[in-house]
C-alpha cells in the first residue's frame, strides 16, 4: 500500500485539518468529525446537513457553503458517521426553521442518521430526512437495502441548498430534495479497485482486463464482472442501464461523467464524449454538464454516470449560485 | 448449580470480547471484504474499545450494558454501531435494576437484545445478517435454562447455537445490508455480523465458565 498519508488511524483527522486550513471559510474540527460554514446557523433558513463515510471527496465536507450545504459530518473510511456527530452538525445548522438530513441509502448511515434525528428531536430541531438513491445498477430492491445512493447525491445537496438559501420552508426544501432524486440515476464502473487505508489490501480484486459493472462508491460488487471493454462500450452499458430503468428519450438532461478517484480526467473527459454522443443519438438533451471527481471511491479506477431529468425551476436553482470549497458558480 | 452475574462479570464479558474483537478482525474484515466493504473487523475494534472505556465502575449489570451500548452507538459507524449499541443498551434496560442477574434475567436481556436489532435493522431470519446468529442463540438460551441449566451452561448454549447460526448464513443469499448487493452472489460466504455475534457470544460462555 503506498499512500499518502501519516499513519492509516489519522486520515480523516489529518484531511480535515487540511480541509480547515485550505478554507477558512468552513468551521472544521478534526476531532468531532464536523465541517460547518462559518456563519452558520442563518436564522429562518432551513438547515442542510449531510454527511457518510470518508473518501468519497470532495463529497460531502466539499459542498459545505453557500447554496449547498450547512454542515456535514465525516465518518471513517467508508463507514458511516455516527450520531453525536450527526447531532452536533445539526445543532451547527439549526436557525429555528428546521433541518434536513441528505441520507445516502446505505444501512449504516440509514441507521445512524435515524437515531441522530431523534436525539435531535428531544432537542427541539425540527429534522426532516431525505433518502438518495439513484443507482439503477441495484435491480431488485425488495430483497436488497434498495438501490445505493451514489452520484445523484450532489444533485441533491446542490438543488435542495439553492431552495433552502432563498428561504423556503423545511418541507418544501425536502420535497425538491425528494423530486431530484426521484427524477435522477446513476451507474457506475470500476476498472481497479480502492484500498481503505487501515484495511491496507484492496477492498475487491479484478484480473486484468475484467472490470465489474454497476460497483457501489465503497468499491462493493456490482452487477456482473465482464471483460474489459472501450470507454464507448463503458458509456454505452452505462446509458443503457439507466435509460431501460427511466426512458432519456425527450429528456433535458443534467449530466454528470464523475471520475471514481483512480480515472484521469482526461479519461473523464473521454467518457464524456461516448456520453454526449449516445445521449444525442437516443434524443436526450444535455442541458447542464459536469466533468470530474465529485463523488469518489478513494482510488478507485472508473467512472459513474449520472443524471437527472430537469424542469425548469430545477434547472434555475441548478444554476443558482453556489461558494463551496468543491463547487462554485455565480457568486 | 445456577449462578449470578453481577456488574464485575459482565464488564469483564465486555472486555474479552473487545480483546477478540481486536485479535480476529483480519478475519471479520476478510469476511466483510468478501460480501460487503471490508471494515466491519475495524468497526468492531473500535467500537467495544470505546465501550471498555466507557465502562462504569461498580455499577450493576443493567447499567453496564446500557453504558457500554451507548459507547458503541457513539463510537462505531456502520451499521453495525447502531445494531450492536442498541443491542447491549436493551439487554441492559431489560435487566432494570437487578443485581446479580440470575439465568432468567440474562435470558430476558438476550431476547431484548434480539428484539432490539430486529426492529432497528429490519431484519427476519434468513436473510444473512447477526440476527441469523441471534435466533438460535436465544433458542438455545432458553432451551438450555428450560432444562435447568445454570447461568454459564445456559451461556454456553447461546455461544454454541450463534456459532452454528453464523455457519447456517455461509449458503443464504443476503436480503438485507451492504451484501444483498451482490444478490446469489452473497452465497458461499459467512455474514461478517453473524460471525461477530457469534465471537461476542462465545466470550460472554468463557467469561462466566471461567469464572465459576
Amino acid at each position: 500500500m503506498r499512500k499518502l498519508i501519516n499513519d492509516p488511524a489519522d486520515v480523516v483527522t489529518d484531511a480535515l485539518r487540511g480541509l480547515a486550513a485550505a478554507h477558512p471559510s468552513l468551521r472544521v474540527d478534526p476531532a468531532a468529525g464536523t465541517v460547518v460554514r462559518s456563519d452558520a446557523p442563518h436564522a429562518g433558513k432551513v438547515g442542510l446537513v449531510s454527511g457518510g463515510g470518508s473518501g468519497h471527496e470532495p463529497l460531502h465536507a466539499g459542498f459545505v457553503g453557500y447554496g449547498m450545504l450547512d454542515a456535514a459530518c465525516a465518518g471513517e473510511v467508508f463507514t458511516s458517521p455516527v450520531p453525536d456527530q450527526i447531532i452536533a452538525a445539526t445543532a451547527a445548522a439549526h436557525g429555528g426553521a428546521g433541518v434536513l438530513h441528505v441520507v445516502k441509502n446505505y444501512t449504516g448511515d440509514v441507521l445512524n442518521f435515524r437515531m441522530a434525528a431523534e436525539l435531535a428531536e428531544d432537542e427541539d430541531i425540527e429534522v426532516v430526512s431525505v433518502l438518495v438513491d439513484d443507482d439503477v445498477a441495484v435491480e431488485d430492491s425488495t430483497f436488497t437495502a434498495g438501490r445505493r445512493g451514489t452520484g445523484a447525491t450532489l444533485f441533491v445537496e446542490k438543488i435542495a441548498g439553492a431552495l433552502a438559501e432563498e428561504g423556503a420552508a423545511l418541507a418544501e426544501v425536502a420535497a425538491v430534495a425528494r423530486e431530484v432524486d426521484e427524477r435522477s440515476r446513476s451507474f457506475g464502473v470500476a476498472l481497479a479497485p480502492c484500498t481503505v487505508p487501515a484495511a491496507g489490501r484492496p477492498t475487491f480484486e479484478l484480473a486484468e482486463g475484467e472490470m465489474e459493472l454497476g460497483v457501489g462508491i465503497h468499491g462493493e460488487p456490482g452487477r456482473e464482472r465482464v471483460k474489459a471493454g472501450t470507454a464507448r462500450e463503458i458509456v454505452d452499458a452505462s446509458l443503457s442501464a439507466i435509460d431501460a430503468d427511466m426512458p432519456l428519450a425527450g429528456a433535458e438532461l443534467l449530466v454528470l461523467v464523475n471520475g471514481m478517484g483512480g480515472t484521469p480526467l482526461v479519461e473523464q473527459y473521454v467518457a464524456y464524449a461516448a456520453a454526449a454522443e449516445w445521449l444525442a443519438g437516443h434524443g436526450a438533451r444535455v442541458v447542464r454538464p459536469l466533468v470530474g471527481g465529485y463523488v469518489t471511491s478513494l482510488e478507485m479506477a472508473g467512472c459513474m454516470i449520472s443524471v437527472c431529468r430537469l424542469t425548469p425551476e430545477l434547472t434555475r436553482l441548478w444554476d443558482a449560485p453556489v461558494q463551496t470549497p468543491a463547487l462554485r458558480w455565480g457568486r | 448449580m445456577t449462578g449470578t452475574a453481577d456488574g464485575a462479570d459482565l464488564a469483564a464479558w465486555i472486555r474479552l470480547a473487545a480483546e477478540r474483537a481486536a485479535a480476529d478482525a483480519g478475519r471479520l474484515t476478510s469476511l466483510d471484504a468478501a460480501i460487503g466493504d471490508g471494515d466491519h473487523g475495524l468497526n468492531l475494534d473500535r467500537g467495544l474499545a470505546a465501550a471498555v472505556a466507557a465502562l462504569p465502575d461498580g455499577a450493576p449489570p443493567g447499567k453496564v450494558l446500557t453504558a457500554a451500548g451507548r459507547a458503541v452507538v457513539s463510537k462505531t459507524g456502520g451499521a453495525s454501531g447502531p445494531l450492536y449499541g442498541t443491542a447491549l443498551r436493551r439487554a441492559g434496560k431489560a435487566f432494570g435494576d437487578a443485581d446479580p442477574i440470575d439465568a432468567a434475567a440474562l435470558g430476558a436481556g438476550l431476547r431484548a437484545a434480539l428484539d432490539g436489532v430486529r426492529e432497528l435493522g429490519q431484519a427476519a431470519g434468513g436473510d444473512k445478517t447477526m440476527v441469523d446468529a441471534l435466533i438460535p442463540a436465544v433458542a438455545s438460551y432458553d432451551a438450555a435454562l428450560a432444562a435447568g441449566t445454570g447461568l454459564a451452561g445456559c451461556a454456553r448454549a447461546a455461544a454454541d447455537g450463534a456459532a452454528q447460526g453464523a455457519d447456517a448464513t455461509v449458503p443464504m443469499q443476503a436480503r438485507k445490508g451492504r451484501a444483498s448487493y451482490l444478490g446469489e452472489r452473497s452465497i458461499g460466504h459467512m455474514d461478517p455480523g453473524a460471525a461477530s455475534t457469534a465471537l461476542i457470544l462465545r466470550a460472554l460462555a468463557d467469561t462466566l465458565t471461567e469464572r465459576d
